[in-house]
This record gives structure tokens, sequence and C-alpha cells, in this order.
């Protein structure tokens, strides 16, 4: 148990400290830093100065330690683009990011939960072989081109909904939430809609598996013949049973969900980090960059990482079986 | 010849084939697309890329269809007069090329480091695999977007250009690899302790010639069938990168490109110009797709 926990937070800070040094070779030795701040007119002299004030002349090792303790602490230095602290450009942009991928992780287990168990009971209805078909149609369908078709039908052609940014937002200290405002919730529908609609299909495909999965085994015979109420069956037997790979495997779609957030954001100008790096990349805006690279691990390993000890605490089996199987996998 | 050819078609795969109206429609489909686009210098109505035959006066002309459409140009044109019908032909070459030359890529290095350790066990195993893990946390189109972009960034921006589309295929075969490694290292594992591993291990044949000549055609079996699924994805993640603008350039736009071009004149009411293109993407996706579930079906009967 102990050895188990204490290997993946080891592997977390080795993915970490791999990421951090990628973002440090990025940050440090892509594009000379003196030339861009002095540009062309500093004589050598003072680049000379320049280059001992940033550390640049310090050995590798320490120029990393400064790297790393400014990392943890936040600090990525300057935006090349836009002038600010990358920090203060993150911390604008993380509620807008969070709160559509909270908002579409919500519709999706919302929507895709009773989906998923609705197809498994009415294995051969109509309804459930269209909704199957439909799914098929949400995993083929790239999550960019879903955003501009709801923006054709529901922005363009019927006037209904907006498609750009977030709309009004109010402030609570840091934290800036389009929330609390009319105009920020029916900004946020149509992004949140395109963002979830994969995850939709996902969930409910998955549900329906592990449903049909569930309901072929031993336990749930013998709960028929004891002669207990279809609904008691379904939903007190074979649902609960459902119900952790289907956690676990939201857990971990909640980082795919941040990822593709990058896209979402691009099709609907939503103000978040998804867009911001983006446009770092386009602009080459190496801080900003190695920031977003930084934060986007961080946030992945601190999900995995999660989802691995709720797995544990959650399934017997696991930690019963973890003598035999301890030797890597 | 024939002989050969008659025996494939009594066989299990094209029996299967025959028998499956999903599998018939994709092929057909896929193979429309095919020709099409493969055969574009040949089938194509205009070469949107020679600037001497564009005209401007012809510009963001509707579908031949609406009232204002005509027969030249069947569905109508872009913002700078291009016909959209053969640069879709074009774009859908784009497309499936990188996706191809993407998952050989991912093919090749998955199956050379999943049977590196499998075969060799180990620490190199214990290695490649924790890596593998790793990457597989991630989702792919991040790991794309990230290489893509370092790649942007340390090479010069008048040679991005040139070097578009080599770090578009690497960029998606590096996030696609693992897959490949792991299935082949399950398959090794099992097959490594089979007779005949042990029968060439003792008559003195080399591990890599018996990791490559006998080991490697007894697991291919299940990483075509990724491969067909994983086309599917990188044809996506192409299209994907190209539309958020850090793959294919507009001067030989891919469906990607040619969606995000298109995305301007959306307000403006020139839908076809997104809309066309977008169509194209998701017939391809789907026709690739169905027939990668076909296959898994028929080549698994454990599974149906």
């Amino acid at each position: 148990m102990f050895a188990f926990i204490l290997r993946r937070l080891l592997q977390a800070a080795g993915v970490l400290l791999a990421v951090a040094l990628l973002a440090f070779v990025l940050f440090q030795y892509v594009g000379d830093p003196v030339m861009i701040m002095l540009g062309q007119e500093g004589t050598p002299a003072e680049r000379d100065q320049l280059r001992k004030d940033l550390g640049l002349s310090d050995p590798v090792i320490v120029q990393f330690y400064h790297f790393l303790t400014n990392a943890i602490q936040g600090e990525f230095g300057l935006s090349l683009r836009q002038g600010q602290k990358v920090s203060t450009l993150l911390r604008e942009r993380l509620p807008a990011t969070l709160e559509l991928s909270i908002a579409a992780a919500l519709i999706a287990l919302l929507v895709g939960l009773p989906l998923g168990v609705y197809t498994a009971l009415k294995r051969h209805g109509k309804l459930s072989q269209a909704l199957l078909a439909f799914s098929l149609l949400g995993v083929s369908l790239p999550t960019f081109l879903i955003g501009i078709l709801l923006i054709l039908v529901f922005s363009v052609s019927l006037g209904w909904l907006p498609s750009y940014g977030r709309g009004d937002t109010i402030k609570l200290g840091w934290w800036s939430t389009g929330l609390l405002t009319k105009s920020g919730w029916t900004h946020l529908v149509l992004p949140a809609v395109t963002l979830s609609l994969f995850q939709v299909a996902l969930v409910l495909r998955l549900v329906r598996s592990e449903m049909l999965e569930v309901l072929r085994t031993d336990y749930i015979k013998f709960a028929r013949a004891r002669g207990l109420t279809r609904r008691a069956i379904h939903f007190g037997h074979a649902l609960k049973n459902t119900l952790v790979p289907v956690i676990t495997i939201m857990g971990l779609q909640l980082g795919g969900i941040i990822a593709f957030a990058i896209v979402t954001e691009t099709v609907f100008q939503w103000p978040g980090m998804g867009l911001l790096f983006i446009q770092a990349v386009q602009f080459a805006d190496i801080p900003v960059m190695a920031a977003y690279l930084c934060l986007i691990s961080l946030i992945f390993v601190l999900i995995n990482l999660t989802v691995d000890l709720l797995y544990f605490a959650v399934d017997p089996r696991l930690r019963a079986g973890l003598g035999k199987h301890s030797g890597g996998h | 010849m024939r002989a050969a050819l008659a025996k494939f078609w009594d066989g299990d795969l094209a029996w299967s084939w025959r028998h499956t109206p999903v599998a018939i429609v994709a092929t057909v489909l896929l193979a429309i697309l095919l020709i099409a686009s493969f055969g574009a210098d040949v089938l194509a109505p205009h070469n949107p890329f020679d600037l001497a035959t564009i005209n401007l006066i012809d510009a963001l002309k509707p579908p031949v269809w609406h009232p204002e459409g005509t027969q030249e140009y069947l569905l109508g044109t872009d913002s700078q007069g291009r016909d959209l019908l053969s640069a879709l032909m074009y774009g859908t070459r784009v497309s499936l090329l990188i996706g191809l030359a993407a998952v050989i890529g991912a093919m090749l290095l998955g199956i050379v480091l999943g049977l590196i350790s499998g075969y060799a066990g180990g620490r190199i195993d214990a290695l490649i695999m924790r890596i593998a893990d790793v990457q597989l946390s991630f989702p792919a189109i991040l790991i794309a977007l990230l290489i893509d972009g370092v790649a942007r960034v340390v090479v010069p921006g008048d040679m991005h250009e040139v070097i578009a589309f080599p770090v578009l295929v690497g960029a998606i075969a590096l996030a696609g690899w693992p897959q490949y490694a792991r299935t082949v290292r399950g398959s090794t594992l099992v097959e490594k302790n089979r007779e005949y591993v042990q029968a060439a291990r003792v008559i003195g044949i080399s591990s890599p010639v018996i990791m490559f000549r006998h080991v490697l055609p007894n697991v291919l079996g299940p990483v075509l069938v990724l491969a067909t699924v994983h086309l599917a994805t990188a044809i996506i993640t192409e299209a994907t990168l190209s539309f958020l603008g850090v793959g294919v350039p507009p001067t030989s736009p891919s469906l990607g490109t040619l969606i995000r071009v298109g995305n301007d004149f959306l307000f403006s009411g020139e839908w076809w110009i997104t809309i066309f293109p977008g169509a194209a993407l998701v017939l391809l996706v789907l026709s690739v797709n169905l027939l990668g579930d076909w296959l898994r079906d028929a080549l698994n009967p454990r599974l149906s």
C-alpha cells in the first residue's frame, strides 16, 4: 500500500521534472533572451552585463535550480508578445477554462450516463439504435467541426445564442466568473455543448458496454431468480457496479477536456488558457508556452494521481491483488 | 494470380466483407475519396494553385444549385475565386498523405520499441513501458500540439512552410507510438516462449534476426487493426492542428486549412466554403472508422 503510493508519487515527480527540464531548455536556449531584451543596439559590454544580471553565466545546474524555484512560485517572466507577467496572464485566463471544462464534464455525465443505461436496457429498441449511431458520429466528428456547425445553426441562422467570447463577467477576488450573469450563461451554452459532445458519446458507449457486461454476470441472474424487481436489479445492483470504471474514465477524461478546450476556445474565441497557448505558439511566445506546458502537466499529473489513489481506495480487489502484481505491469 | 484472387475472394475475410453492408458502403466511399484525391491532377475541373487561371471576379460564387451559382464551379468558389471542388480534391490528398505517413511512422517506431521491450525484458522493458505509460496519460492531440509548437519556435519563421509537413507527420507519429508498442510487446511476450523461437535460438540465430524475421510476422495482425483506427485519429489530429493555424500552410491547404480559411466567411453567409471541406473530412474519417471497426470484428471472432 505504502510502496504503491510512494512509487506513484515518485513517478509523478519524475514526469514533472522532465517537463520542467523541457520547458527550461526551451526557455533558456531557444532564441537569445539578451538579444530580445537589448535589441540590435546593445554594445558587447552591455550584453555581458545583462547576461551576468540574468544569471546566464552561471553553471547550467544553477540556472535550472533558479528556473525550478521560480516555476514553483508560478513565475515564468514576461510574455514576449503582451509584455505582461505570464503568471498574471495565466491567472486571468484560468477561471474561463475551468468553468468551461467543468460545465462540459457535467453535461457529459448528466446526459451520457442516463442514455448509456437506457441503451443497455433497451438494447434492440429503435431509439437505442439511433442513439448508438449518433454516438458513433459523435466520436467521428472533430471537435472544431461540431463547434462550427453549432455556430452556423444557432448563431448565424437562428440567432438564438452568441458565438463569441464570454459575455459579462463578475469579479470574485481574482476569479472572474460568467456564471452570475445571464449573458455569461448564454455565452457558455454553445462552447460547453461543443466540448462535451465527444465525451457524451464516450460515456454513453462506456456505460452501455459495462452495463451489458454486468447484466450477464451470475449475481444478476441470481438476483432475477430471487424475484427482485427489475428496478432494484438494474439500478441497485447493475448500475452500481458499472460506476467504478465510469468514474475512473471520467476522471481521466477531465484532463482530455482541458486539453480539447484549446480547440473549443479557438472556435468560440473563449478567453481561456487554451486560446492564450495557441496564440503563444503562433507568435513563438516562449515564456507563455513554457508556463502552459508546466501548468497543464501539473494538472494532468494531479488528476492521474488522484484517480489512481481513488481507484485504489474504492476497489478492494486492487488492494488484495497488489502483492502478486507489484512487479510492474 | 487469378487463382490467388479467387482464393482470397473465398477466404474468411472476403466472406465477412461481402456479408457486412456497412463495410461495403465504407469501402465504396473510401474508394471514391481515394480516386478523387489521388487522381486530382487529372480529374479536378480546375487547378486551384495555378494563379493564371484564377479570376477574382469569380470569388465567392455559391454552389451550382443556388440561383447565383454557375455550372463551371459545382461547389462554388472561395474568396480568391478558386474552385472549391478542386481545392477539396487536392486538400483530401494532403490530409490523407499526412495521415498515412504519420501512421506509418508511429507504427514503425511502436513496432521496434515494442519488440525490443517484449523480447529484451528487464530494465529496457521497464523504461520503454514507463515512457509509454506517461505518454498515454496525456491526450495525443496535446502531445502533437506541443511537439509542433516547440518545432515552430526552434525553426526560424521563413522556414515554417518548408518544415510544416515533416513536423506535422513527426508530431502525430511521436504522439501515437505507445499504443503500437504496448500491443506488440504483449504479443511478443507470448510468442517469445513458443517453440519456434526457442528452436531458432538453439541453432544460434541472433536476437535481432529472431525479433524481426520470426516474431514480427506473428504479431502484425492486431497492429494492422490498430493502424486503421489510428489513421482516422491521425487525420482528425492533422485537421485540428491545421484548423488551429499551426499545421499545413494555406499555400497547399489540407481539409483542416480549408475549414480554417472558410470559417472567416461563416458570418457573411458564405457557408459553403466551410461546410464542404467539413463534410469531406467527416466522410473520410467515418469511412475509415467503419472499415476499422469491421476489420477488428472480422479478424477477432472471439469478440462477436
